[in-house]
């Protein structure tokens, strides 16, 4: 390695909240070498995203810089004066931020905004700016650059903003680039193309790449070393490798364990207890100490010191500090969450037991673990056979219509959901996949009537629940219940936990009497590992794991057979994703609940669901059984999908299928094969007509050319 | 009976309007959440200067609130009693003299004499012209000339003791009412108070307080024996007519809302909530309204009661009842006048609502359209409907004496700021020039505006949900 190119020492920001300073980042260090890629990994709020804006100096109001030093090629940019630092940003270190739909300016050509970064920092006026612009343009991808420089930002999709985004940071050839979270907002298939291009352009510069991000799948795709954030703190890094191979922190190995994905399927995920400490404290031990299983009293008491525990790899932890190699225990489990297959039950005994040789603490976790991991689901066909299913669903059609004109004439439709057929048996997972504005939400919503389908039936344990008058709808409507992506908005911030939990039951009358009402109440918050005391607080007093739980409570208040769960996990940090999932999997084996289980997130499809149905642009291309569909994917949209999904690998790279373009407008669908215009295996008779299904199996079936008339074959 | 007392139409709107204060003040003492603001409001310093500012105007308005008819001396023979077919206030009982001490035309502040010459009888029967001295202002001085500044000071050091008294003693009220709140010492509750260690700056608040209590005693020392802002044209104390024009103020301020506030919420929330026709139709009708100048619509409606008031006569029976008709219609037309800005801020915000997942929650339980409404939308947009409240109260104060200066405004009877700036604007023109009517109009209507705006500030920086 040679020389670094920023160096970060010490750094403390802390930001001003009323009496009490919040110390955002206390502490952090680290270097990064020109032509390497260091990722800056942690959870929510742990500081990341405020060490980034410590290096700009581009921090809010309230923050400022108590103590450190940020070098960059040897100069101090923390002494210099603003006017100084102008030309730093832009020209020397350039961001890329999380949200692309935000950073542009709406009201200017994309070229006009990429110019001005040129005419600030570069002699390039006129014609050569106008050339330098279109070469920006074309080396982020952006097809016929020449016409689209003058389009504004709104006329480009999400995934083409963002390369937008780092044209603009790339215009000047900075030295450094720092990409906050620069794929959270993009679909997997969009990441792919953006974190393909991240990884060229890093190549082809020679650029330094500060990431930050909270997912461990970018992390091993992009990232040459990687730092672990906790709490305002730098509790462990390590090169790419070495890291994924031997993590040494606790709260890094507890990460890795909470990650869902197939190898975990019928074992609950590991959890962290309780949350991270506020950073307005004065920290005397350990950080991670109260939420650490292998905490002693040392911890308490005592700070731990950075320790080198491999040459590049240090971890801020007592216990590496400790003669006690714990190196091959780690490798073991890790092994099992690279290498599909493996069920790595043992390990977390192993861990324990070799981590306390005194045996300081006991090891309940792992006899718990060991207790409550379940056999592997047995094999349940018939994904589509209508007989005995709690909710069948055939042909269902949304339709918006586009109103235009001053007399709001029908002037077309979005086609959100356009024929869907699905069926969930009682006590079965089906989950929904698919990419942002596939119709996926819509058809969650249409089964529950909370928008009512233009055409198709929805037939609730028997009964058709389209035609059903709004009385009559009433009283069939504790049956199904749905819990929401954002748990933030999900809960009436006026309301008392007890009233958010009664409304169902006063609504729906399950409950008659106010004193079976308030024991409901308290036995389901127990039943969601809340305490029955919380009933009588408001929903900010709580964090975003527990709000989710108050709204699965709420969902669980009229008893329903089938709850539909609209991406109830993907607001939320991986450690509180694993509690989730923990209770909604606890929920459906003790009460048997159907769920309609509506992602994007491929890891958790593969620990949780059943059966799944892949969905594209308002129809379902591809549906089977978990393991027909993950392990043996037959659609090419699907296979695409699978391959853009980043994993921790160690071993061998998978190939990866680019999915060129974006999803379509459902206003406007291609003709034929709607995926045709994307797929790489198009022939002419994709673009005439929607291919009809093609059944592999009683369960696995596709909508295909590819498999007209050869079933099981390819 | 003593009194016979009278309910005009604004004095019930009033107390209605005070009594849902009370509901909401004892309903948000129970919610945290709903205390929360109100807290971050109270740790303000222009807050809390301006809240005690506005309390002293609203307790003037409340107390000019309550009407009775005094009887009339028992007739021999008269089997009923008759009450006087003036209505007083209690506070009009309480500033007594100021009322009945009417001069025969102008006096400057703090005069002894009148403002314009007369032709004055000597005892010795020649004629003398001059500025002949007032009945009431300073009538107890002999030579006004050498005596008035001794007297003057002599009455400021009176005010100043009693404003000495009581302020010291209101200071220990609070003392001891924060030592037993914070189950501290006095000592320490006085430190508290001085260092500014609590979290309501009380030294702001004691500050604010003392300053009222200044300004009061002052005034009720000099008032007694001067007329302080001097007499209007037909010899009214000016200090008088400021002070009733209090409740006006108040009155269009407040009861205008309470007119808009149910077509504003009902219309606003129905056309974001059901959308659709709804929505179109409810938005046409606030379109159009806005389109027609509402100065226009205002003149008309008050010409129109002022044809139908003239020709039944009979159905008031006292002066004050006319003019509080009066008062009334025009608080309800500026209301059918101004609801459309709310309407359309509330009709915003429940767009935005009714996508939000919680109501959608709702939906799901079977839960109906007007409980949803009344347990989900209308809490989440209280804090705007509070906000603009306060905002427009200042607005329809200053729109009261712009009306009534253009003659549209209340019955020229009632005493309203618009009024007496009405009044004073020809004599602007002559020469000695007559300002006090104008200033004293100008210097209340200016501090309550003043305060109602830093007040309204506050609230909205305390209940905006993006200020932390």
């Amino acid at each position: 390695m040679n020389a670094p190119l920023l160096f970060v020492d010490n750094l403390k920001t802390w930001l001003d909240a009323g009496k009490t300073q919040v110390r955002a980042v206390d502490g952090v260090s680290f270097a990064i070498a020109r032509d390497e890629t260091f990722a800056l990994l942690g959870e929510s709020g742990c500081g990341k995203s405020m060490t980034a804006l410590s290096i700009m100096r581009l921090l809010p109001e309230a923050g400022r810089i108590v103590a450190g030093s940020v070098e960059l090629d040897g100069q101090d940019l923390l002494a210099l004066p603003e006017i100084a630092m102008r030309t730093v940003r832009g020209k020397r270190i350039a961001m890329i931020f999380q949200e692309p739909m935000t950073s542009l300016n709406p009201v200017l050509t994309v070229g006009r905004q990429i110019s001005e970064t040129l005419y600030r920092h570069t002699a390039l006026r006129g014609e050569a700016a106008q050339a330098r612009v279109l070469e920006l343009l074309d080396a982020v991808g952006i097809p016929d650059a020449k016409a689209r420089c003058h389009d504004y930002p709104f006329q480009f999709s999400g995934g083409m903003k963002q390369r937008v985004m780092i044209a603009i940071a790339l215009a000047c050839e900075p030295d450094l680039l720092i990409a906050d979270e620069p794929t959270t907002a993009l679909d997997v298939t969009i990441q792919a193309q953006v974190l393909e291009l991240l990884r060229t352009l890093q190549r082809d510069h020679g650029m330094a790449v500060l990431l930050i991000t909270h997912d461990l799948g970018v992390v091993s795709e992009m990232a040459h070393r990687v730092a672990v954030m906790y709490a305002g703190e730098i509790v462990e890094t390590a090169e790419r490798g070495e890291f994924f191979a031997n993590p040494r922190h606790p709260y890094t190995r507890k990460l890795f364990a909470s990650l869902p994905g197939a190898v975990r399927r019928g074992q609950p995920l590991e959890m962290m207890r309780g949350n991270v400490p506020p950073l307005d404290s004065d920290f005397v031990g350990c950080r991670f100490a109260g939420r650490c299983d292998f905490a002693w009293q040392r911890c308490s008491e005592e700070a731990p010191a950075w320790t080198e525990v491999a040459p590049g790899h240090a971890v801020r932890c007592h216990l590496a500090a400790q003669p006690a190699d714990v190196g091959p225990v780690m490798e073991e489990s890790l092994d099992g969450t690279a290498s599909v297959g493996t069920a790595p039950v043992g390990t977390a005994s192993a861990v324990h037991v070799r981590l306390h040789p005194q045996g300081v603490s006991p090891p309940r976790a792992a006899a718990e673990l060991l207790a409550r991991a379940r056999k592997p689901y047995p094999q349940h066909p018939l994904l589509l056979d209508k007989a005995g299913g709690l909710l069948e669903v055939s042909d269902l059609k949304i339709h918006f219509p586009i109103r235009k004109g001053l007399l709001k004439r029908v002037a077309g439709h979005v086609y959100a959901v356009d024929g869907v057929s699905l069926a969930i048996r009682p006590g079965r997972t089906l989950a929904l996949v698919g990419e942002s504005g596939c119709g996926k939400t819509t058809v969650g919503k249409g089964i529950l009537q909370l928008i009512r389908p233009t055409a198709g039936s929805v037939r609730f344990a028997g009964e058709e629940l389209t035609g059903l008058k709004s009385s009559a709808l009433r009283a069939r409507r504790a049956d199904f219940q749905i819990v929401f992506q954002d748990p933030y908005s999900s809960l009436d911030p006026r309301m008392r936990i007890a009233d958010i939990l009664e409304e169902g039951m006063i609504s729906l009358g399950t409950a008659s009497s106010p004193a079976a009402r308030q024991a409901g109440v308290d036995s389901l918050l127990r039943q969601v590992g809340l305490s029955p005391d919380s009933k009588y607080r408001y929903p900010h007093e709580f964090s975003g794991g527990q709000r989710q739980r108050v709204a699965i409570a709420r969902a669980l208040a009229v008893r329903p057979k089938l709850l539909v769960c609209d991406e109830p996990t993907s607001a939320l940090d991986v450690s509180v994703q694993a509690q989730i999932l923990n209770l909604l999997k606890g929920l459906q084996d003790d009460l048997g609940l159907a769920y309609l289980f509506i992602t994007h997130n491929l890891a958790v499809v593969e620990y949780f669901a059943h059966e799944v149905a892949v969905m594209y642009l308002g129809r379902i291309v591809e549906h089977g059984s978990v393991e027909e569909v993950m392990h043996a994917p037959r659609h090419p949209y699907t296979r695409a999908l699978l391959s853009a999904v980043p994993v921790i690998e160690t071993g061998s790279k998978r190939e990866v299928i680019r999915l060129s373009g974006d999803l379509p407008s459902p206003s406007n669908p291609p003709q034929g094969c709607h995926f045709h215009p994307r797929c790489p295996h198009v022939m002419p008779v994709c673009r005439l007509d929607y291919p009809a299904a093609t059944g592999f199996s009683a369960t696995h079936g596709v909508r295909c050319y590819l498999y007209e008339g050869s079933p099981g074959e390819r | 009976m003593l009194f016979k007392p009278v309910l005009l139409w604004t004095d019930g709107l009033l107390w209605l309007l005070l009594a849902l204060v009370g509901l909401y003040a004892w309903r948000v003492r129970r919610r945290e959440h709903l205390l929360q603001p109100w807290r971050r409001l109270l740790r303000s310093r222009s807050g809390v200067a301006s809240a005690m500012i506005l309390l002293a105007f609203v307790a003037v308005g409340v107390l000019d609130s309550l009407h009775f008819r005094l009887p009339l001396d028992k007739q021999a023979g008269a089997a009923e009693r008759h009450y006087s077919p003036e209505v007083l206030s209690v506070f009009d009982l309480l500033v007594g003299p100021l009322r009945k001490q009417a001069e025969k035309t102008y006096s400057a502040p703090f005069a002894t004499r009148l403002y314009a010459k007369e032709t004055i009888e000597l005892p010795d029967g020649r004629q003398l012209r001059d500025y002949p001295r007032l009945k009431y202002g300073g009538a107890h001085l002999s030579d006004p000339a050498t005596q008035q500044a001794g007297d003057i000071a002599a009455i400021a050091l009176q005010g100043g003791v009693w404003a000495l008294v009581a302020g010291w003693g209101a200071a220990l009220a609070l003392v001891l009412w924060l030592a037993r709140r914070r189950r501290v010492s006095p000592g320490a509750a006085w430190r508290l108070i001085r260092q500014g260690g609590d979290e309501i700056p009380w030294r702001t608040f004691l500050g604010t307080v003392a300053m009222l209590i200044l300004f009061a005693c002052l005034a009720a020392a000099f008032s007694a024996k001067y007329h302080i802002f001097g007499t209007d044209k037909v010899g009214q104390d000016v200090f008088y007519l400021t002070l009733k024009s209090i409740r006006t103020g108040l009155m269009i301020g407040t009861l205008t809302t309470l007119v808009m506030l149910p077509f504003a919420l009902l219309l606003g929330i129905m056309a974001g909530y059901f959308r659709g026709w709804v929505d179109d139709v409810i938005q046409y009708v606030y379109t159009t309204l806005n389109s027609i100048p509402g100065v226009l619509l205002i003149a008309a409606a008050v010409l129109i009661l002022q044809v139908y008031m003239d020709s039944n006569q009979d159905l008031f029976d006292t002066v004050a009842a006319r003019a509080d008709i009066r008062l009334l219609f025009l608080c309800i037309i500026l209301g059918i006048t101004s609801w459309t800005g709310l309407c359309r801020l509330l009709r915003g915000e429940t767009l935005k609502l009714g996508e939000m997942e919680f109501v959608q929650a709702a939906t799901a339980f079977g839960v109906g359209h007007f409980r949803i409404i009344a347990r989900h939308i209308l809490p989440n947009v209280m804090h705007i409907v509070l906000i603009s409240i306060v905002l427009d109260f200042s607005g329809l104060v200053l729109a009261e004496a712009v009306l009534s200066y253009v003659g549209v405004g209340v019955d020229p009877t009632m005493q309203s700021w618009g009024n007496m700036i009405n009044g004073a604007r020809l004599e602007m023109a002559r020469e000695p020039m007559v300002w006090w009517s104008l200033a004293a109009a100008f210097v209340f209507m200016f501090v309550l505006v003043l305060s109602a705006n830093l007040f309204s500030d506050r609230v909205r920086d305390a209940f905006d949900p993006r200020m932390k």
